[in-house]
Formats: structure tokens, sequence, C-alpha cells
């Protein structure tokens, strides 16, 4: 008989804490395992992320948002993961309701380079709707925004009535030291920020190369624009570092659909340096 | 040590004794295929092939030999990693709680006869990508811990077979614990027989075992000799640098224009693992079946990400299977991912031949 305990395919079940709308087709579910003692036992990094199982659909690679050290004072927790509505499962997920139950299992993969980044300036960039690899990082700096230096966020949308999490936008602005850029790519009149690719707002980041963590997180041709322009200012590509999204089904390296090159994204990534996969990453079809 | 060909029957009844499911090669649906068996009267004796690009078939010979034929469709990859098998199950109550739980895999110890050598090169490589990485498999893990392997070294290989240009066969490596228990070499009267584990020492001591003659090993010399002259081979270049050089070779376009992406080369490939997930509920909505299968980086649903199909032509599915399976794979497993057992070759249905394809994409000169 196959063990349950040591089964990395077996989920485990978890209850959904709270359920928030963040945008019409974009809700937070916050979860916790029913058995105390996997949830006591559950460590995760910003970055990585959990197989999530719709009873009776399927599962789905989802990123974890919350903080890996816990929202209160005694360190407890939930593992939240934002879910935009995309095709069954989540189309099944966001009918779920607070009480409910899903299953679970990860973490997996690596996430954001955390504590290498300690001490050095951030420059955080994502494109499209609720980044939530990144929302991530930058709670998790947040969190503790004196142990990083100088802080960028960086965000780009196609349409400015995409763009959504205003306050959290807002609340990140007034951080220490922080700065917060905006564009659209198409915007209504009354959008105050720019208008224009994710690039356009490069010039305005303010970093030391020498001394610079970059995480990004969003369609791979901004991604790309973002490190082409890193390497214009001398930041190292070791210290570029990019969320990558493949399909995923076993989380374990296994089933072989996020292979990539000599990586599979799911073990070895999904957050990689750019010098690890910079020979592919500009080529369609890996 | 030789055994004479009447022993070959007691050495199934050996394996049965010890609780062995004996499985061996047997003709059906007009191929040979590995299924379980009793008496050695289902081997194909007398049995060889034709195999060519697009084409295979079987003819009777006069010949007395059991296993005078190369390679069919499929051997010990789906005993090992099944075309489709449950993973587990979820129940959910009237509260809505769920409960999972993992499928109860039958303890069935399998005794498989007449694995050729490049099955187990391949072999080894699932053994590396099941149970030697991050992660082990369970459920391939339970199949492999009781499997006992009689290999025969290949006498009379297809037209399509490339194993001695990858360093797989014809005959299995003599060096011990190298997937094998035994290894058998089927001559005239009987069979040159050598055990590379200690379970495999244990049968053949059950067996009436002569010592070899010089006349017999220089008979298997000649089958190996004569084996090893195969019509097809690698480019002996750097075939794992030059495809990644050429990932924009028009080459790719010309097979993509004869490939119909239907997946017939990765089903027929020993190493192709690639499989997806996918979720049965039962129509009574209390509980549902998690099950894997087969899957195929040849599809549209293989690179499929929320409304972005990554390889949505033939040419880029095909260089991905190609760069993977000879360029990648040697970083991922230390090797390449193909055996030589030519089998994407001969059940392709538009017979393109993997070994010309390497060959139109790593020689082509640029000026």
């Amino acid at each position: 008989m196959i063990n349950p305990a040591t089964n990395p395919y077996l989920p485990h079940e978890a209850t959904i804490l709270e359920r928030i709308q963040e945008a019409p087709e974009l809700f937070t579910l916050r979860l916790k395992f029913t058995e105390s003692e996997i949830q006591q036992s559950y460590k995760f990094e910003p970055g990585q992320f959990n197989m999530l199982y719709l009873y009776g659909v399927g599962e789905i690679a989802i990123s974890i948002v919350s903080d890996p050290e816990g929202s209160t004072e005694e360190g407890d927790y939930s593992i939240d993961h934002t879910i935009r509505v995309v095709g069954r499962v989540t189309r099944g997920m966001n009918n779920l309701k607070v009480g409910d139950h899903i299953g679970l299992r990860g973490p997996y993969g690596r996430g954001w380079p955390m504590q290498e980044a300690r001490q050095k300036d951030v420059v955080l960039v994502t494109g499209g709707l609720g980044c939530a690899p990144v929302v991530s990082a930058i709670n998790y700096i947040q969190q503790r925004r004196d142990q990083f230096g100088l802080l960028n966020i960086v965000q780009g949308v196609k349409h400015s009535d995409d763009f959504i999490w205003k306050q959290r936008y807002d609340q990140w602005r007034e951080l220490p030291d922080t700065q917060v850029l905006l564009a659209a790519d198409v915007g209504e009149s009354l959008w105050p920020w720019h208008i224009g690719p994710v690039t356009v707002l490069f010039d305005q980041l303010k970093f030391n190369p020498q001394n610079v963590c970059v995480m990004m997180c969003g369609p791979e041709g901004m991604m790309k624009a973002t490190c082409d322009h890193m390497l214009e200012k001398q930041v190292a590509p070791a210290q570029m570092f990019l969320s990558m999204e493949r399909n995923m089904q076993c989380a374990i390296g296994h089933c072989g659909h996020c292979q990539y090159g000599d990586k599979f994204v799911c073990k070895d990534g999904p957050v990689f340096s750019y010098d690890k996969i910079s020979d592919l990453f500009d080529i369609k079809g890996f | 040590m030789f055994f004479k060909t009447d022993q070959l029957q007691h050495l199934l009844d050996n394996l049965q004794a010890k609780g062995y499911t004996c499985i061996g090669p047997q003709v059906r649906h007009e191929t040979i295929i590995y299924d379980e068996m009793t008496s050695v009267e289902q081997l194909p004796q007398g049995i060889n092939d034709l195999q060519q690009p697009g084409s295979y078939s079987l003819n009777a010979t006069n010949g007395s030999k059991y296993f005078d034929w190369a390679n069919g469709p499929q051997a010990i990859k789906p005993l090992l990693f099944l075309p489709k098998e449950k993973l587990w199950s979820s129940a959910q109550d009237a509260d809505g709680k769920i409960s999972f739980s993992a499928v109860k895999h039958e303890a069935k110890k399998l005794a498989i006869i007449g694995v050729r050598a490049c099955d187990i090169a391949a072999l080894k490589i699932h053994d590396s990508h099941f149970l030697q990485q991050s992660f082990i498999d369970p459920y391939y893990q339970a199949r492999r811990q009781d499997l006992l392997i009689i290999a025969v070294n290949c006498s009379r290989p297809a037209d399509t077979c490339f194993c001695y240009s990858t360093g797989d066969g014809p005959f299995v490596p003599s060096l011990l614990k190298q997937g094998a228990d035994i290894v058998l070499t089927e001559l005239q009267d009987g069979f040159l027989v050598t055990a590379q584990t200690e379970q495999g020492e244990n049968i053949l001591s059950e067996l009436a075992l002569q010592e070899s003659t010089a006349e017999q090993r220089a008979e298997s010399e000649r089958i190996k000799s004569n084996a090893s002259k195969q019509n097809r081979q690698l480019p002996k270049l750097d075939i794992k640098s030059r495809l990644f050089e050429e990932l924009n070779n028009e080459a790719w376009h010309n097979i993509a224009e004869k490939c119909l992406s239907c997946g017939n080369c990765t089903s027929v490939c020993p190493t192709c693992f690639c499989h997806s997930e996918n979720e049965v509920p039962e129509l009574d909505g209390k509980s549902s079946s998690h099950y894997r299968e087969w899957d195929s980086c040849f599809g549209q649903g293989h690179s499929y990400i929320h409304g972005i199909t990554i390889r949505s032509d033939t040419s880029q599915r095909y260089r991905q299977w190609l760069t993977h399976k000879f360029s990648s794979w040697v970083d991922q497993y230390g090797r390449s991912g193909c055996v030589g057992c030519g089998r994407c070759i001969t059940w392709c249905p538009v017979a393109i031949d993997v070994t010309e394809s390497v060959a139109q994409i790593v020689e082509k000169h640029h000026d």
C-alpha cells in the first residue's frame, strides 16, 4: 500500500476562513488546513505556490500571497491565495464561501530571494491584473521595511480600468523610501498616472545598480523589456528575478508540462534569476 | 553458464512458484506485446519482424528461436508507468467536508522475460526520473521494487534500430546491477545465461545449468557482432550543443510539414514520461477520482496556460520534443533521453526518422 503521509500527490483538506472579492474576476481565499498538525508544520517562502483542489473538478497551481511568519503576534497565519477566474477550476472556486472546504498540497518550488535582497534596493515590476506572486514579496518587505533599501513598486496594466488595489498602492506609497509608479497602455481621461508601456516608468527608478534586487512577474515581453533595461543599467543578471508560468499538473517535477530547457518550472522555479534562463527566455515555443 | 531450451519452462515455473507473475512477449494484434504468461508456448517462437519507417509486420519462419525479433511497440514502460491510473479519490459528506484516500496498490511481484537492452537503459532513466529526484513517485516505486527482469540480448535488430549508436545495445551491459537480474543470449539449442543480481543467482541455482563451451561463447560473440551492424545511427557530432545552436533552423519547419502531431512517437518512446492529471467525478456527486494519464508534448493542451498556448504550431512541438530528448535531458538526467530503440521511427504514421531529423538539424552548414 502507498503510504498517504509520504504520497506527494495527495491533497489535504483545508477550510476557507475568509473570502475577499478583489475585483469582478479576482478573489482571495484565506485558508487553513483542517488538521492542526499539518497547519503547524506547514512552512513556505514568498513566491512559492500550492496546488489547490476543487472537489470533483481538479487542481490548479496558485501562488501564496500571505506572510510566511504569520499575520498575528502569535505567529498564527492563514495561507492566502489571490485567484483570477480563467478556467474551469477557478470559475468553480469563485463560488466557494467561507466555511467551505478545498484540497491543498504544497508548498512547491523556489520563491523570491528575500534573504539575498536584504539591505539592498528593491525594484518590483509587475504587469497585468493583481500579479499575486509579486504582491507576496511587497507584503514581505512592508512587514520588514527597515531591512531593505530603496523600494520601487512598478505596475503596468493594459487598460486603466484593469487597475485594482488602489488603496493598497496608496498605502505602499506612504512607506519610507518607497515610490510607486503606475502606467496603463490605454488610459481613460481621469487616469492620473502614465500612459504607455511599463517601460516608460523606468527612468524614474531610484536604485543603486551595484546593490539592487529586481523582482518581476507578468507577461514575458514585459519581463524581457525590464531585463534589457536593467542590463543597460549594469545590473547583474543574477540580481534579476522572474516568476515564470507554465502548465503545471503535478507540481513535483514528474508530469513534464512545465519543462523549460533543462529546468522544470515547478521545482527549479517558478522564480528564476535571469542568468539561469536567459538562453531560452526570448525564444518563442519553450 | 548455459542451459538447454527445455529449461526455459522450468524457469517460468520456478518464478511462479516464488510468487512472481510472469510477463513475456507474445504475438497479439499483429505485433509483439508483453503480457502475462505461464507457458513457453505463448512466446513468439519462429517469428520475426519486418520494421521500416512507418511500417511493421510479423512473419512466420521455420526457426525454433523464441526471441529472434526486434522490439514491438511497447515493452515494459506501460507495466511500471501505467498509461492511465487512479492516483487518489476524494469524497464529500453532507457537510461539505472532503476526505482523500490514496489508491491501494495490490502487491504483485512481476517477472518480465525478454526485456531488451534498450528498454533496460530506458528503465534506468525512468528510475532516475520517478525515484531519484526531489520527489519519489510512490506508484512507480511500488511496482518497481518487486520487479525481476530477465533480459534477452538482441540477435536481429530491425531496420529502424540504432541502439549501437546510442551505446545502449544490442547486448545488455555485462556489469552487475544495471537493471537486469538475469541476462540470456539465445543460441541454436539453448541459452547462455548470466546473473547480474543476487535474486538472479537464486533463480538460476534451481535450473540445470552447464558450463558454457568456447564454441557457444563464440556463437554469442557472432550474434553480438551481427546485431551491432545496424542500418541507422545518430550523427557523431555534439548533438546536445548543436540542437540549441540551431533553434531557428528551417529544417524544423520542413519536418513539421510532414509531422501530424499525433503523439505516436511519445507513446511508444520508452523514456517519455509526460502525463496529465484528470478528475473524474462520480455521477452521484459523493465521490471523485483523480487519474493520471500519458500525455504528449505534441498535443495542443500540453503547453496551455490561461488562454495562451506556448507551442501553437507543430514545428515548435517537434523542436520541444527533440531538444528535450537529445539535449536538455542530458542536463537533467546525465544522459540523452534516446536509447536507440527506433520505435518512434517504426510507429510514425508518416515515416519521420528521428535519426534523419537530428542529422538534418545538427549537420546543416552555414557559410
